[in-house]
């Protein structure tokens, strides 16, 4: 749906070749398609056009005009005022000074993710040897209480709460929580919009009888050009001091963010990455502008990578590598870790370029009939292929359920692997294995 | 009780001052039909969500028409505006059928996480039972902590019969369970609730995918309608068409439930939607009680924008 910025610029400045000079009008036209993307990723439109005009001067430069890819050029600008944007109030997550607890509220519209990401932080913080107890003050929505409870028995964590009046039940939960000796109290707000009269007094209520170490507002990856009049109002009416931006691990561009951080002028501190009660990450404004711009998230992909693969056996793999000894438990072994990572279509759905190629689906299905081969092999057939004769393959298609030409298939496959790996490991490899997989 | 054309306008004031009083505006103080008033329009459509090629789309259609009818006037504009904006919707609504539809009518309630699905099955489900019929829940979100204790309260509510889960158990059994219950029990209505997905997680759309079939399944020959009904906040920007197509090809959607468009957020993804994908709006949610939702109307809803 979307195309890639680069992708469009390569368009308007490859008709310049050889016609020597870039002009004022093409880098308009460049911009015009900044604006595209960046209304597309729904960045707020006003803050699109303030934001073009602040890099307008900029992209006409003496720099970008007298460069040899002027598109290249473009993009970098844009990038990094981007991340000075989104970046430009970071800070790290505050504490309160002891022997006073911390206090965290979470505040945002119904559905941004606030009860999931109490869960969350105070999971995060735990570990970190904190003592966080969480505080349910969502009275409205029907077992919303349960639903912290639930993740405080999950996660070991206690849980306050009451009935009658959310200040109240807000204030004795805090209270109770101090008692009870934890040392950071996450506050669990009811989600309300921003033109609720009533319940923006609630929260300020609560917010002012708490008096909260930070508030966060919550907000969803997946708002369009509405967030900045929501988050204005929270910021101007409640008063927030950070962002948590939830739901990043789907695929919105997340131009939301952009907005709230102008409107605003508060950081964002956290990402939610998924529904998982360790999906909560910190920001990366760097990351958030490739996003928005459509260019992929190859940091990411490699941290997921490190998280994932045991370093050690990495090492193990690349010796084998290097002596063409990688065989079929060592590939196996390898998409074990790959799996990890997560499906593996969001996997490559993080390389620049590739998430919106047409037709790229992996079949999780033929990885797993590939595995059930592998898993049929004797452990001496997979340390040694090239044993696999014809009652063997016969032997194995009928242990996995595929057909003899299926085996055939995918020994001829590897056969044709280990031969790439023979000629990449002469050029010599560093660092990770490459992965290779035979589709 | 108010007529949905006073609910929906109350609950679209917000709405109605930002994109209409914008366009009015624009109309107001620009006398003339030129580029600058047609791009103010367009401005003003992308900041209701509309997205970019819609609001391209409706700009070229009233260019056109502007020639073809020879106006000077930019207050007609606005008439013109409307105009579009319902054929767009109408375009969506697909074929109607006006034989009743075949029972049990199992309505399968999908959506990315956080919009509203298990609220708005209380608030439906609440308008048939008012309505006479009866009807049974199924908690086939069985992920989500509390999402069955949610739906047990909003059962309650609505005076719903309830098939309940236990946490982490197989969404498609719940679904079958309640099937089966309805078709035993003669209940005309079905409405299922799922956990929230991303639709771009693979494994999750599957499930979705195996919920939707087990229903097909549990239906049997005797047959039944089914209706998968994507429900969508409308604050969502354009990620909402990407979630529009991957679960219409994972489960196919029927229609749209709305939500959340009592707030500033205009909704106009739906727009987008409908010009793109085809699919209508069913239902809108515009207030947090018990009936504060109703079936979709794209007169009204145009005429409650603009009026």
């Amino acid at each position: 749906m979307f195309s890639n910025l680069a992708e469009r610029f390569e368009g308007i400045f490859k008709t310049l070749r050889g016609h020597g000079k870039i002009t004022e009008s093409n880098v308009q036209d460049a911009l015009k398609q900044v604006r595209r993307a960046l209304l597309e990723a729904d960045v707020n439109y006003k803050v699109v056009k303030t934001f073009l005009d602040e890099v307008q001067t900029e992209s006409l430069g003496d720099k970008v005009l007298k460069s040899v890819s002027p598109g290249q050029q473009i993009i970098k600008i844009i990038h990094d005022r981007l991340v000075d944007l989104l970046g430009g109030q970071h800070r790290p997550v505050r504490f309160a000074k002891p022997p006073s607890p911390t206090i965290w509220m979470m505040v945002g519209l119904q559905g941004s993710g606030k009860t999931t990401t109490c869960g969350k932080l105070a999971g995060r913080f735990a570990k970190a040897g904190r003592r966080p107890h969480m505080v349910a003050a969502d009275l409205a929505r029907p077992a919303a209480v349960e639903q912290l409870r639930t993740l405080g028995r999950q996660l070991n964590i206690p849980v306050h709460s009451g009935n009658g009046n959310p200040v109240d039940v807000a204030v004795a939960g805090v209270a109770a929580a101090t008692q009870a000796g934890a040392d950071l109290i996450i506050l669990d707000t009811a989600g309300r919009l921003h033109v609720d009269d009533d319940l923006m007094a609630q929260v300020t209520a609560i917010k002012s009888r708490v008096a909260p170490t930070e508030t966060f507002f919550v907000a969803d990856a997946m708002t369009g050009q509405d967030a900045v009049t929501s988050a204005a109002a929270f910021a101007e009416r409640v008063g927030i001091d950070g962002v948590i931006f939830t739901k990043i691990d789907g695929d919105a561009r997340g131009g939301a963010a952009v907005s709230i951080v102008r409107v605003t002028g508060v950081p964002i501190l956290f990402v939610g990455t998924g529904e998982k009660l360790d999906g909560i990450e910190p920001f990366h404004p760097d990351r958030m502008a490739s996003r928005i711009l459509g260019m992929g998230d190859v940091v990411g992909l490699v941290e997921k990578a490190q998280e994932a693969v045991d370093l050690n056996q990495a090492a193990q793999w690349e010796q084998k590598l290097r002596k063409s000894q990688f065989d079929f438990q060592d590939f196996y072994e390898q998409l074990q870790q790959l799996k990890k990572m997560g499906p593996l279509e969001s996997v490559l759905g993080m390389l620049p370029g590739m998430s919106k190629i047409k037709g790229l689906t992996i079949d999780e299905r033929a990885q797993k009939r590939m595995e059930a081969m592998i898993l049929s092999m004797t452990v001496e057939e997979r340390r040694h292929p090239e044993l696999i004769n014809g009652s063997r393959r016969l032997r194995i298609a009928k242990g996995s359920g595929n057909s003899v030409q299926d085996v055939n298939r995918l020994l001829k496959q590897f056969a044709g692997m280990q031969k790439m790996i023979k000629t990449m490991s002469k050029g010599g490899m560093k660092g990770l294995p490459k992965m290779p997989m035979p589709f | 009780m108010r007529s949905f054309f006073n609910r929906l306008k109350e609950g679209l004031t917000k709405t109605q001052k930002a994109l209409a009083g914008q366009i009015k505006e624009v109309l107001g103080l620009a006398p003339a039909i030129d580029d600058a008033l047609f791009e103010q329009i367009e401005t003003a459509l992308i900041g209701a969500d509309c997205g970019l090629s819609v609001a391209e789309e409706l700009i070229e259609r009233l260019k056109k028409r502007c020639a073809k009818e020879k106006t000077a006037e930019s207050s007609a504009v606005l008439g013109f505006i409307k105009d579009e904006m319902k054929t767009i919707l109408t375009e969506g609504r697909g074929a109607e059928t006006s034989a009743a539809p075949a029972t049990p009518m199992v309505m399968i309630f999908v959506g990315v996480n956080g919009v509203g699905k298990t609220t708005s099955i209380g608030k439906i489900g609440c308008h048939y039972t008012q309505a006479g019929q009866r009807v049974i829940f199924a908690a086939a979100d069985t992920f989500r902590a509390a999402a069955g204790e949610q739906l047990e309260i909003w059962a309650e509510r609505a005076n719903a019969q309830l098939v309940g889960s236990t946490a982490g158990g197989d969404p498609a059994a719940v679904a079958f369970d309640a099937v089966q219950a309805a078709k035993s029990r003669g209940i005309p209505h079905v409405l299922i609730d799922t956990a929230g997905r991303l639709h771009s997680k693979s494994n999750l759309m599957a499930e979705l995918a195996k919920i939707r079939r087990t229903v097909d399944k549990a239906l049997g020959p005797a047959g039944g309608t089914v209706e998968v009904l994507l429900v969508m906040d409308a604050t969502t920007g354009q990620n909402g068409l990407a979630q529009a197509a991957e679960f219409t090809k994972v489960a196919g959607v029927n229609g749209i439930v709305l939500t959340k468009l009592d707030g500033t957020a205009k909704g106009g993804i739906v727009l987008a939607i409908a010009h793109q994908l085809k699919i209508p709006v069913r239902w809108v949610g515009i207030g947090e009680g018990i009936d504060d939702l109703e079936t979709f109307d794209p007169d009204e809803f145009v005429q409650a924008l603009f009026d």
